[in-house]
């Protein structure tokens, strides 16, 4: 078993760069912020290296930070310019009985992650999720398509806090 | 008047009209589609079940759109199902019903105003004959909702009158 701490100490260590943080400050159990570009080789050293061994991704999920700056837009609705989107990772070792929470934060006008879907399958339905809910592109994803709503859905990514829904979708009235 | 006027007085001859006989063959064997949505579709099989026992107002699931007399929408119709409940009611043949059960396709129910996702009525799409509250109804509403449909079958007219037509 090992600690977030002890996780944090060994990523600082490889990864220098990639690893921003350890938070601990939070009212959940400490978890570690990494960029978005290189959460895929954490992720891959994660699983690989022999004391952590973290062969599961028990979930993966996107959020709106929604911390930008809030603006009217033409229509008169509240639209967020700037800001972040962020991805978290929740671990599991099911050998050694140890969790890790991870986080990256990319930019809000152009979302981009690395993909960690080569590492854990189990990734490839959850990103696609957070593609198709935040509009999140995961780098190197074999198939970024949308999985809950509709393929065609042209009216944006529904979990962004300033999302619109549309007045029609196919001929159909969409408000009450 | 009922089916059964002079029953058996005239020598084991019924006499009714063409209309009623129909009626009473056609509300005595809807066969419904074998189509659930959401946790009504729970409700709608207990309802097939031995307890509520749908068959006894010969009602059979059946596994195609084309051998349907009614379908029950039993759940919440996303925007993605919608269209696909409109191409299978299309698909059944006519005389066709439909019953809406449960708030989700009466109304969008509790993703009335943020359900970014939900077609906030199934009668947006098909016509609906008979609609079901609840959510999700039990067994005997649904059961109700089958009588109301059948007592409107009951009142129809499958016989062209040459004179006002």
């Amino acid at each position: 078993m090992k600690t977030a701490e002890e996780i944090f100490e060994s990523l600082k260590t490889k990864f220098s760069e990639a690893v921003i943080t350890l938070i601990t400050d939070k009212p959940v159990e400490a978890f570690i912020e990494a960029a978005p570009m290189e959460i895929d080789k954490v992720c891959l050293y994660l699983r690989d290296e022999e004391g952590f061994e973290f062969n599961s991704l028990m979930n993966l999920s996107g959020v709106d930070d929604a911390n930008g700056e809030k603006v009217k837009d033409e229509n008169d609705n509240e639209i967020i310019k700037g800001g972040t989107l962020s991805v978290y990772y929740h671990l599991e070792s099911t050998n050694l009985k140890h969790k890790i929470t991870l986080k990256v934060s990319t930019d809000r006008e152009n979302p981009e992650v690395a993909s960690v879907e080569e590492i854990w399958r189990t990734a490839d339905w959850h990103e696609r999720e957070a593609y198709d809910m935040f509009g999140i592109k995961f780098l190197n994803h074999h198939n970024l398509i949308r999985i809950l709503m509709p393929y065609d859905w042209d009216a944006g990514h529904p979990l962004r806090k300033d999302y619109q829904n549309p007045e029609f979708y196919k001929g159909m009235k969409v408000p009450y | 008047m009922g089916l059964l006027d002079k029953q058996f007085t005239d020598e084991n001859i019924i006499i009714t009209k063409v209309d009623d006989l129909l009626n009473w063959a056609r509300l005595s064997s809807l066969w419904q589609m074998g189509f659930g949505l959401a946790c009504c579709a729970i409700e709608m099989m207990a309802t097939s079940a031995s307890h509520y026992d749908f068959d006894r107002f010969g009602v059979i699931p059946r596994p195609s759109p084309r051998q349907s007399d009614v379908i029950i929408i039993s759940g919440t119709v996303t925007l993605k199902m919608a269209l696909r409940i409109k191409r299978l009611y299309e698909q059944m043949p006519d005389p066709k019903y439909v019953i809406s059960m449960g708030s989700c396709s009466n109304s969008g129910g509790p993703y009335w105003e943020h359900g970014y996702h939900v077609l906030k009525g199934v009668d947006r799409v098909i016509p609906v004959d008979v609609y079901v509250p609840g959510c999700p109804p039990r067994p005997e509403a649904l059961l109700e909702g089958l009588l109301k449909l059948q007592e409107k079958i009951r009142n129809e007219s499958l016989v062209i009158n040459k004179k006002s037509a």
